[in-house]
Order: structure tokens, then C-alpha cells, then sequence
């Protein structure tokens, strides 16, 4: 029954050697997508390529309904899967500043590894700037924690709040999906101008 | 113009793009990506993560600078690991990173020595700025509690409402601070 950590104890060398493996594939797709470019992670801000929404959305519908299959199948339990408790606040602050360092920055902590290891100089210097963000964030809000603990929504889902069943919001997301796909072709057509020549 | 001119002017740069494969068609690699998530999620029962690897990486750090101030710290503790802060999970996954995205671009022939910025803007310029996104995002991944592939990513594809609220405001914010940065990128 998966996951295989709810019925199996790894020793720390066998998580760190899966983590080694995992982190192989997360790399490798997303210098693929071309994520190791901060001009190609930030068009999508200007709409002359949307990449990263085609993307992300893609590996979230193919997560999502290898998650419900799998789940329909028997083979996984979704109760063990681990789900950060929802804080609002901390979600839609947390996101605005993570969003607007995004574009200012040109790269997101996992992206920056893709630029680093394709020599992009900038993406060397914004991890400087995140690991300097992580010591200053230690520093100047130690009781952080205890708040987002205390103003915690809990465990919140799409089907667990609307009571509609996930296999649904699979479905639902697979037509967002195709439609997004035509709408983002047009997008990209109405603002091809916009794409820097060099 | 010999080829240590060209270098100099940056000539080279350009030649070295020219060779360079075209990216992986974005649904295509975004499948293979959730893929990676959905094998995670099926060994680990967890996903995936990045922020983790720095705030573990900034421990370290400050362990070796001053252990008391170490001790001191609620924030540092969390990844201080009995001692061994760089036995991290989502450290190794970013080293794990490094060396698939290396392969990827070796493949693509896409390394390239570089800094990626728009036509109009400084490299020194850019460079800050690419420090000043970095330090901000930082501090929002960890106030959020994940970044785009602690929440947006991971989150989104179990349908965590707090995940999807994070993705809404992330490019809320993007595309509101885009206009303002036009010139680092256009």
C-alpha cells in the first residue's frame, strides 16, 4: 500500500539517497521546461509565453489524477498523504511577497537551482538573496510559528470544503486545462510584441 | 576578430545560444514534472519542496558562526537535526536538482555563462534586483509555510484550499509588480 513510508521505516541514508533521486527528476524536468531561464520564468508576467501556467498546470492535473487513480485503484491511501493545515493569512501574505519577488527576482527557489546549475549568474545571487531572506526571517520573527499554529484553519481540501468528490475536481480540472491551453495560444498570439528580440 | 575578442564582446555568448536545443513542449514536461510529484507523494507521503533546503542550509550557517545564537533561536532549532543540519531532506533534493538540471542542459546543450535580464537593463542592475527577489521570496515561503513547489505545486495537486489560495496570490502579485520591472525583462 503507497506510500510506501506509511508501512515501511527508511533509514536516513535511504531517505536521503530517495531524496537524491527525486530531486534528479525535479531538476532535470524543470531545465527541461526551460525554468533555468528567468527570462523565460517571467514572460509569463507579460503574456507572450505562458510556460510556466502550462506547466504547473499540466503536473498538477497529472499529480491530481494519478493521485485519484491510484487512490480509486486500492493502491494508495489518501489519509496518509501529508496536507499543510490552511492559514490564510499566512497563505495570501506569504504569496503576495513570494510573488512579487518572483518577478523582481526572476526566479523561484526550485528554478534557481535549474539557472545555477546552467550557469546563469543571476540565479547564483538570488539564492544568495533567498538564503539571506531565510537568516533574516530567523531572526526578526521567532514567534511566527506559534501564531500561524494558533490562527490555523486546519487540514482544509477542495472536497473536504465543498463536499463534492475529488474524482469531480479532477474532471473539473482537466477542462480548465483544455480551455486555458486555447486561451493561453491566444494570449501569447495578442502579445507576441512584447517578446525582447535578443 | 579573433575568437578572444569575440569572447570579450560577448560574441561568444551569442554563438553558444545559437547551438542550443529548443525547451521541451511546456504540457510534455510539465507531465513528466508531475510525474517526479506524484512519485514522491507515492514513496514519501509527502511532496516536494525547496525553501526546507535553504532554511536548512542557513542553520548550518549559523551553527558554525555562533551555536549559542543557534540555541537562542525557535526558527533555527526547527532544522537544527541533533547536529547534522545538512542531512536534510530537501537539501538533498536540491543537490539532486542541481545535477538533473546540470544533465538536462548538458543534453540541450543550454549551459551558458551568463546573466538573464532584458535588452535595456544593467547586468550590476539585475544582479541586485535578483538578490532583492530572493531575500523577498524568501521571506514569503517561509511565512506561507511553502514556495512554488511546497505549495503551488504540491499542494495544488492534493487540492489543499490554503495551496491554491498561495497560487492565487503569488500571481496576483506578479502581474501587479510586472508592470513596474518592465525594464529589467522587455
Amino acid at each position: 500500500m503507497l506510500p510506501l513510508a506509511s508501512s515501511m521505516d527508511f533509514s536516513l541514508g535511504s531517505e536521503l539517497a530517495i531524496a537524491l533521486a527525486l530531486g534528479l527528476g525535479f531538476g532535470f524536468a524543470l531545465e527541461r521546461a526551460g525554468f533555468g531561464s528567468a527570462r523565460k520564468l517571467t514572460a509569463v508576467f507579460y503574456l507572450y509565453d505562458m510556460a510556466v501556467v502550462k506547466v504547473m498546470f499540466s503536473a498538477v492535473v497529472t499529480t491530481l489524477a494519478g493521485l485519484y487513480l491510484l487512490s480509486s485503484g486500492g493502491m494508495l491511501d489518501l489519509s496518509q498523504l501529508y496536507i499543510e493545515p490552511t492559514n490564510l493569512t499566512a497563505q495570501i501574505v506569504g504569496g503576495l511577497l513570494f510573488g512579487a519577488g518572483f518577478v523582481v527576482g526572476g526566479y523561484c527557489p526550485g528554478t534557481s537551482m535549474a539557472a545555477i546549475a546552467t550557469g546563469r549568474k543571476d540565479g547564483m545571487v538570488f539564492a544568495l538573496g533567498m538564503l539571506a531572506g531565510v537568516l533574516a526571517y530567523a531572526e526578526l520573527t521567532p514567534g511566527i510559528d506559534d501564531w500561524y499554529k494558533a490562527t490555523a484553519l486546519g487540514e482544509l481540501t477542495l472536497p473536504s470544503v465543498t463536499g463534492i468528490g475529488m474524482g469531480w475536481w479532477v474532471l473539473v480540472f482537466i477542462a480548465v486545462l483544455a480551455f486555458g491551453a486555447w486561451g493561453m495560444a491566444r494570449l501569447e498570439q495578442r502579445f507576441k510584441h512584447l517578446r525582447p528580440a535578443s | 576578430m579573433s575568437t578572444l575578442t569575440q569572447a570579450r564582446l560577448g560574441v561568444g555568448r551569442q554563438a553558444d545560444r545559437s547551438t542550443a536545443q529548443p525547451f521541451m513542449n511546456p504540457y510534455l514536461a510539465g507531465f513528466l514534472l508531475g510525474l517526479v510529484l506524484l512519485v514522491t507523494y507515492a514513496v514519501t507521503g509527502r511532496g516536494l519542496g525547496a525553501t526546507a533546503g535553504f532554511a536548512a542550509l542557513a542553520t548550518w550557517l549559523t551553527g558554525l558562526v555562533s551555536p549559542a545564537h543557534l540555541q537562542a533561536s525557535v526558527v533555527h532549532l526547527k532544522y537544527w537535526n541533533d547536529g547534522a543540519p545538512l542531512l536534510n531532506w530537501t537539501l538533498f533534493l536540491l543537490v539532486g536538482a542541481l545535477a538533473g538540471a546540470a544533465l538536462s542542459g548538458w543534453m540541450g546543450h543550454r549551459f551558458s555563462w551568463t546573466i538573464e535580464r532584458g535588452p535595456h537593463i544593467s547586468d550590476r542592475r539585475r544582479l541586485t534586483l535578483a538578490f532583492a527577489g530572493g531575500f523577498v521570496s524568501a521571506c514569503g515561503a517561509k511565512l506561507a509555510k511553502g514556495c512554488t513547489s511546497g505549495q503551488a505545486l504540491t499542494g495544488s495537486s492534493i487540492l489543499n484550499v490554503g495551496s491554491l489560495v498561495f497560487l492565487a496570490s503569488v500571481f496576483a502579485a506578479a502581474f501587479g509588480v510586472a508592470y513596474f520591472v518592465r525594464k529589467e525583462w522587455l
